[in-house]
């Protein structure tokens, strides 16, 4: 059944992924399907944009509407439609038209309502408010109302041309719309985990409607085990964690994993903070030489990171740094000092990180298990339908930008795992290991991200005046802002 | 650390060719409430090597775990409770888990076990 589904006006390239995967996770689609034909029909309002916040989606019951709803972060509430149009007249036809026994069950003199209206892109009085309500005096309402608990949520929602429109095409013409709410997203999570009163806080913290999303995108639910291999301060595994998932993290760095700042100011304390389970582990490792056993394959149902590729924070891995560019020769530990000998490490570039974690996740997912991380686009082109990393054994189902800054922005990439690791596969990245371990300048110089980033602009171009008119010459309209 | 932990951690130093089950040295175990929950322990029991996880159990000072479990196992109650005590419960807090090839003892210190290589042992 087709539903109405009104986003929020936020992260605008994450809203349907976000939608697609809870289907998945709420059994829209067939089991055995692939995971890359595993998406909805969506269609717009007419004249609309794709950046609208309406839109129309095709979802197999009302229940999985319900459920995805009221589970997503960018979802303002999905609903039953009962009529649109452009004026108040037509309305008032197309809500008599449509059947009354979808109607009827919702109207009854036992149950109680309450109607909202609400606009996109304009303001509207609460007279106003009050005299849109009094026109749907033909829907035959039998209940009482009630504003605070009401057992049905009627919508009534308009959009219009507002003028300023930020760069998106102008608003053909207004849109009425008049439904009824089947599920609407819990945005007061994000006031209870905001990173303002999170107590252990790191300088890369993961936001927490962007952990949300993440979370989101890597299904966690209970009873699944959820793995960070760069957990930081946590704040990724807090929001797996919420949703009941088991949770896993490893860092490089032992002052965050294990010290924090100090007793009731490190990583268990922000899941204490939150009465959230602890972490079933968190240890110190280098995802780069990764402790696991030999065998052990297919432990965890999603890995969920935010990779160290070197803008905000640098990635380390083991290794001294003088070693691996081959100044000196390979440093043996004195025996009386190995107890509290403190390793030195090396920069770990962006490609090799990426390979890790690929590898990582093509070993340790389940089938059909999940791998949600960032990765790091230049922003040249407009487009950005860059070369993502790929697998054989993780194909990549989602992409979703958010612009970080004029140069570049980063790309949520979710990664479903459809083929099992094979002895080949595992050859082939041992291979390809010792050519990053025995090219290691080479790698860190070809995948200086930073310098890219943060390099002066004008080095590649004549003069200041051309740099301006570079900057002005972008389109005005940057929805991936919001 | 929790014993679910050390069944999936080994020596990864070079040249290491059996770096596995890690032998444990007990300074310090605490137990810690955790939720029971049979799914997971069913899921987890086909990827634990439950031989480790027996010797682990009774260093770290808990001998209620039967010498032997298979799939068929799972259906006792009383094995699922056991299984998820040894499993989840039991935190070694102070102590080192020590590579059985070449003795190398990788601290661990407040719960978190220091896996980080030395740079001759990469």
């Amino acid at each position: 059944m087709w539903y109405l589904c009104v986003f929020y006006h936020r992260l605008l390239d994450y809203r349907k992924p976000e939608v697609e995967s809870l289907a998945d996770l709420f059994g829209a689609f067939d089991k055995d399907a692939d995971p890359q034909t595993k998406s909805l029909e969506w269609r717009l309002p007419e004249n609309h944009h794709p950046d609208s916040p309406f839109h129309f989606v095709n979802l197999p019951s009302e229940e999985i509407a319900h459920k995805i709803a009221n589970r997503s972060i960018l979802v303002k509430g999905i609903y039953e439609l009962w009529g649109e149009a452009c004026s108040f007249e037509e309305l008032e036809g197309a809500i008599k038209k449509y059947p009354d026994e979808r109607k009827l069950p919702y109207l009854s003199t036992e149950s109680t309502f309450k109607i909202t209206v609400d606009s996109f892109g304009k303001v509207i009085s609460s007279t106003e408010q009050k005299d849109r309500i009094g026109r749907l005096s033909n829907i035959p309402f039998k209940g009482r109302v009630n504003l605070r608990n009401p057992d049905h949520k009627f919508w009534l929602m308009e959009t219009d041309d507002y003028g300023s429109n930020n760069g998106l095409p102008p608003v053909v013409q207004r849109r009425i719309f008049f439904g009824r709410e089947i599920g609407a997203a819990d945005r007061k999570l994000l006031p209870t985990y905001q990173l303002k009163s999170r107590t252990y806080l790191g300088p890369t913290a993961m936001d927490a409607e962007m952990a949300f999303l993440m979370a989101n995108q890597a299904q966690a639910i209970p009873g699944k085990l959820v793995y960070d291999p760069f957990v930081g301060t946590g704040s990724i595994l807090v929001a797996a964690a919420h949703f009941g998932a088991m949770t896993m993290g490893a860092d490089i760095d032992i002052r965050v994993v294990r010290d924090g700042r100090g007793p009731d100011c490190n990583v268990w304390s922000n899941f204490k903070q939150y009465g959230l389970p602890m972490p079933i582990s968190l240890l110190r490792a280098d995802n780069n030489l990764p402790p696991w056993r030999p065998g052990l394959k297919e432990m965890f149902d999603a890995i969920i990171c935010d990779p160290p590729y070197g803008v905000r924070a640098g990635g380390r891995k083991s290794g001294g740094r003088k070693l691996l560019k081959g100044v000196v020769g390979p440093y043996t530990v004195p025996d009386d000092k190995r107890t509290d000998h403190i390793p030195s490490t090396a920069p770990y570039s962006l490609a090799e990180c990426v390979h890790d974690l690929l590898d990582l996740a093509a070993r340790m997912l389940v089938m059909g298990g999940r791998l949600v991380y960032f990765y790091p686009v230049l922003r040249e082109e407009e487009t950005i339908d860059t070369d993502f990393p790929e697998h054989p054994c993780i194909k990549l189902v989602a992409k979703c930008e958010q612009i970080l800054s004029y140069r570049y922005s980063r790309v949520l990439l979710t990664m479903v795992k459809i083929a099992p690791y094979t002895e080949d596969i595992a050859e082939a990245a041992r291979i390809k290991h010792s050519d990053f371990r025995e090219n290691h300048v080479k790698w860190l110089e070809d995948g200086n991200l930073r310098s890219a980033v943060f390099s002066p602009i004008d080095t590649q171009l004549n003069g200041a005046g051309d740099t301006k008119f570079s900057k002005e010459s972008k389109p005005k309209y940057r929805g991936k802002y919001v | 650390m929790r014993l679910l932990t050390h069944n999936m951690l080994s020596s990864n130093i070079k040249g290491v060719t059996n770096g596995f089950p890690l032998r444990i040295e007990v300074e310090k175990v605490v137990e810690k409430q955790v939720d029971f929950n049979p799914n997971f322990l069913k899921n987890m029991f086909s990827k634990i090597d439950y031989k480790a996880l027996l010797e682990a159990s009774r260093i770290m000072g808990y001998a209620e775990l039967p010498d032997h479990a298979d799939p068929s196992s799972l259906e006792s109650d009383d094995f699922l409770r056991r299984f998820h005590h040894a499993l989840l419960q039991l935190h070694l807090e102070e102590g080192s888990l020590v590579c059985p090839e070449t003795g190398r003892k990788f601290p661990v210190n407040k719960g978190i076990p220091n896996m980080l290589l030395h740079e001759d042992e990469v």
